[in-house]
């Protein structure tokens, strides 16, 4: 038994060992490349310059973002970047995915090497990319973030376009207290704790609480974005036998779950019955259930960032400037009794 | 009393019944079952007791084959909830082939099933194969398909998220006609049955508990290790996929990234409380489906004393080390000892006297 852990510790030194070495190496290595590559940069910024011309003015771009597997939002948003920037916008794209920030900064390095004129991130973290950044700054590379901000320095990027969470709780609370409803019993399903997402939309809900005498909330729960916790909830609702009449769940999902439980217990929901229903993200199915009066209301959270940064680049590739850096996306509410079929076509993901 | 202690079913009847007599006294309506009518005018039981046995199912489902697969590799499956992910999309791209809001389903839903079935219990089978064959401890083999199963069930529907309209699809996660008590517990019920038949009619329980204990002896019994582990991947592959067919059919849909999320722990702590060791040998399955309902059980009483949510996973944090400090054999030899101390210390005060 002592010899064999002896041996594996022995290996283990033994790998560490080789992987610092390995560092080390390329380490050592990659520093003599460096100012041979800026040597070549320049040739080659020459040499692609007339080839460019030849093939119509390519715009290269580098698109760093999470796996579009990670949700509906995000298959959307990949969805909508490819469209935009194809070969026959002017662009010549590359994409990387992953939702782990060291393999996205890795990516970053490699389409820095490439040399990109434009460099696009959704950031898997807040942090770790000041670095990566600055290579890019010194390459003469322009970072564009989208759908989610970093912690670095403003300087370091382009622009930045995001969706205002707490302004997106705050339209559908502003069209819930439009209701005019006599008396709120709000049944708060919340999303995966300290997201953004569930942070903005939980904020607004719990000030107008705080501020109106008539609204009460019946159960906050976190349900993790998971339909089936949020039939539970609503579910143990209904079985204590607590008067309700909204259901604010912080997105589709969620609200399908709890509309599963109202009608197992043959509650009804949508427009003018008894329970307001709530949701958001604008799935298609979700706007469907809407113009089906099934639900009330639906908030936007826009995926498709593609058209503001390419008005972005636009500006910049003609030698203008941006204003503000953190550009804010228009996100709509929908209402059951004013959505049409053209809406669902157009913003449902 | 040492001997009721000693028997391992008796940690999670405890727990299940500590966990119902807080609820009598902190709040009797806990109890109440009423029947009503749903939005289709059929009749369903309601109540938090319903709601445990319904949605306890799945998990009693997934310890059946989990306390095999820990019994047999002295490790644990952690890749159920992917797995689930995969079988269940399996199961809808059968019955929705390339469209997903199909007005009438493709095949028969047992087809489907059937499908999803072979499906899940072939990715069983590379679990098995990884863990029996290449000698790769469990955890670390099911890490694979729990890193990438998700993907792996996207990718089976394009990315698209099927949605059934058709109502005879939901009857497997919520009410037959006519029928007031869900369809789940139903077919949880079918599945401990099926499994205590397996147990008492053929030798896969001793053969599995035999692997466990001791593979080489055996070996030298005649007992093919290599295959009884496979075996318990591939049965555990079945049980993900009946828990899959009663997943997708709840909500008629399914969303990758989130459906069965962590069922896998809660599986593997069902199990543990359940009082099985986690380092194989020995098991006792009514134990471990007893554990998986003790589990629900704490789940939706949380629910209903509305813990605030950030602080529910603690709530659930320190009734499980309880629960799972009870059910330890150590605590259970310690409590053994201090009962026939007690009866010991009683002996001799009447000796004295």
């Amino acid at each position: 038994m002592k010899k064999k852990v002896l041996a594996a510790v022995l290996a283990a030194t033994m790998v560490l060992g080789l992987t610092a070495c390995g560092s080390a190496a390329a380490d050592t290595a990659a520093a003599p490349a460096a100012p041979a590559k800026e040597e070549a940069a320049p040739a080659a910024d020459t040499a692609a310059a007339p080839a460019a011309d030849a093939g119509g003015d390519l715009i290269k771009v580098g698109i760093i973002n999470n796996d579009p597997n990670e949700s509906g939002y995000r298959t959307a948003n990949d969805k909508d970047l490819k469209e935009t920037f194809c070969e026959a916008n002017g662009y010549e794209a590359s994409f990387a995915y992953s939702l782990k920030n060291d393999e996205q900064i890795t990516a970053a390095q490699k389409f820095i090497q490439d040399g990109v004129d434009y460099l696009l991130l959704s950031a898997a973290d807040t942090s770790g990319w000041d670095s990566v950044l600055k290579d890019a700054q010194d390459a003469g590379i322009q970072v564009i973030l989208f759908d989610r901000t970093i912690d670095a320095d403003p300087s370091l990027y382009a622009a930045s376009i995001v969706s205002d969470m707490d302004k997106e709780g705050e339209t559908a609370v502003n069209w819930l207290a439009g209701q005019n409803l006599d008396e709120y019993n709000v049944i708060h399903i919340q999303g995966v704790m300290g997201s953004a997402a569930q942070k903005g939309r939980s904020g607004a809900l719990d000030a107008k609480v705080a501020a109106e005498a008539n609204w009460n909330i019946v159960t906050q729960q976190t349900a993790e974005w998971n339909a089936e916790t949020a039939q539970q909830i609503v579910q143990s609702v209904i079985d204590a036998g607590t008067p309700f009449n909204v259901i604010y769940a912080e997105n589709d999902d969620m609200a399908k779950g709890a509309v599963a439980a109202l009608d197992a217990a043959n509650i009804s929901h949508g427009v003018g019955k008894d329970v307001i229903v709530m949701g958001f993200d604008c799935n298609k199915w979700a706007l469907e259930e809407l113009l089906a009066q099934n639900w009330n209301y639906d908030g936007q959270c826009n995926p498709f960032q593609s058209s503001y940064i390419d008005q972005v680049i636009k500006t910049l590739q003609n030698g203008g400037s941006i204003g503000e850096k953190t550009i804010i996306m228009d996100e709509k509410g929908f209402d059951a009794s004013t959505i049409t079929q053209a809406d669902v076509d157009q913003y449902g993901i | 009393m040492s001997k009721l202690l000693k028997n391992q079913i008796f940690i999670p009847i405890a727990a299940l019944l500590l966990l119902l007599l807080f609820n009598l006294i902190a709040d009797p309506t806990f109890f109440r079952i009423t029947l009503g009518v749903n939005s289709d005018g059929n009749p369903v039981l309601s109540g938090p007791i319903i709601t445990i046995i319904n949605n306890g199912s799945e998990l009693a489902i997934l310890a059946i084959g989990m306390t095999l697969v820990t019994a047999a590799s002295g490790g644990q499956d952690i890749s159920v909830g992917a797995a689930i992910a995969i079988a269940g999309s399996t199961i809808l791209r059968v019955l929705c082939g390339t469209n997903t809001r199909p007005d009438t389903l493709r095949t028969p839903i047992f087809v489907a099933f059937i499908i999803g079935c072979l499906v899940a219990m072939a990715f069983g089978a590379f679990n098995g194969l990884l863990v029996s064959i290449f000698k790769i401890q469990p955890m670390v083999a099911t890490l694979i398909l729990y890193t990438a199963g998700r993907s792996i069930a996207a990718w089976i529907n394009n990315n698209e998220l099927p949605i059934i309209s058709d109502p005879k699809f939901s009857y497997y996660g919520g009410f037959i006609p006519g029928i007031p008590i869900p369809t789940p517990f139903f077919i949880a019920m079918a599945c401990v049955v099926i499994i205590f038949l397996v147990l008492k009619f053929t030798n896969l329980g001793l053969y599995t508990q035999a692997v466990g204990i001791n593979e080489s002896s055996s070996r030298l019994n005649g007992i093919n290790p290599v295959f009884i582990k496979w075996l318990t991947f591939v049965i555990l592959g079945a049980c993900v996929a009946v828990a899959a067919l009663i997943k997708v059919s709840r909500l008629s849909s399914i969303n990758y990234s989130v459906i069965a999320k962590d069922i896998e722990m809660d599986a593997i702590l069902a199990v543990a409380l359940g009082g099985n060791a986690l380092s194989g040998g020995k098991f006792n399955m009514a134990a471990s489906i007893i554990g998986a309902f003790v589990i629900q059980t704490l789940t939706t009483t949380l629910f209903k004393y509305n813990v605030p949510s950030d602080a529910l996973p603690a709530y659930k944090a320190i009734v499980v080390i309880l629960l799972v400090v009870i059910s330890a054999p150590t605590f259970r030899e310690f409590m053994t000892k201090v009962v026939s101390k007690l009866k010991n210390g009683k002996k001799k005060e009447v000796a004295n006297v």
